[in-house]
């Protein structure tokens, strides 16, 4: 379970990150042209590879015990983020992320911005669009990979979940030209933050010193309970908002 | 440069602070608690779910976006 949930972890959340940084990449695409995009993408994803390669060695001079406490606890704190969200909108209570909505204000705003180059880019503000969003959202999976690399001690299995997690989202994008709003966003955010939850409890209470019944196989156990309390959650949630709307 | 750390500002708090409390919470009562030499495995999941429970409560009290 202990790889396995590792990798998938890694890549649903890549993929859900990848929808996020695909739909403005398509938007400025398809509206200015490639000529000033894909050097943004480039530019983007080189600059996680800076951030990724300095912080990953820098990780692993840290004593594991604690590692796992900052980094399971940051885990921790973001997969309940996400959980938190995830359950907020499947009771009603936030609005789905609708990439279509986003892909066509991101259409809109690039069909009036001035067309003007700088430092040798022929498009300034394609550029800048695309180069924040692929740095910002990749931002997070660089994140995940590092982090979840270092406390498992494979970092190569993160590497590889994120990689199909992002081929596969680009991969379709690019083979429909248009947003993936079909990609069921909420429940893979349900699922992931499920898993970083998981994954960050199990890391940040070994490293404080707690002795998991189980051994490893916690990590099962602490997913069931924590995927059951979400549900109920946001089975709860839904029923509020039911009596709130009907009332 | 605002986008980075606003970045961090959103990776680390988020919507609610009190997500971030209650996690440094239940890491330091599972240091306490192996450090009296008392099971502490507990501590961390109780303090999530009492975590989450709150910031969901204070949520749909403060209904946002």
């Amino acid at each position: 379970m202990g790889l396995a949930g590792l990798l998938l972890a890694v890549a649903f959340a890549a993929a859900v990150e990848a929808v996020e940084a695909l739909t403005i990449v398509l938007a400025i695409g398809v509206t200015r042209g490639w000529r000033a995009t894909w050097p943004g993408v480039i530019a983007g994803l080189a600059v996680l590879g800076v951030v990724t390669a300095a912080l990953g060695p820098a990780l692993a001079r840290i004593p594991l015990a604690p590692l796992r406490v900052i980094v399971g606890g940051v885990l921790l704190i973001f997969g309940l983020q996400w959980l938190r969200k995830a359950i907020l909108r499947s009771g009603g209570y936030k609005a789905l992320h609708d990439e279509d909505a986003t892909f066509a204000s991101e259409v809109s705003a690039a069909s009036s911005a001035q067309r003007a180059g700088r430092f040798g880019v022929p498009d300034w503000y394609a550029f800048t669009i695309v180069f924040k969003a692929v740095v910002l959202e990749g931002l997070e999976v660089a994140f995940i990979v590092i982090t979840f690399g270092a406390s498992s001690g494979h970092v190569g299995y993160a590497v590889v979940g994120a990689a199909i997690g992002v081929l596969a989202v680009v991969a379709a994008g690019f083979a429909v030209r248009a947003p993936l709003s079909r990609v069921p966003e909420n429940a893979i955010k349900f699922g992931v933050g499920a898993m970083l939850t998981t994954f960050g409890m199990f890391w940040a209470g070994e490293g404080a010193g707690a002795e998991w019944p189980g051994g490893e196989l916690a990590i099962l156990w602490l997913l069931a309970l924590t995927a059951a309390g979400a549900a109920l959650a946001a089975a709860g949630l839904r029923r509020i908002r039911v009596a709130e709307v009907t009332r | 440069m605002m986008a980075f750390l606003r970045f961090w500002k959103d990776f680390l708090i988020g919507d609610d602070l009190t997500l971030a409390v209650g996690v440094v919470a239940g890491i330091a009562a599972v240091a306490i608690l192996h450090a009296a030499g008392a099971p502490a495995w507990w501590a961390l999941p109780v303090a999530v779910a009492a975590t989450m429970a709150l910031s969901l409560r204070r949520a749909i009290r403060r209904p946002k976006g």
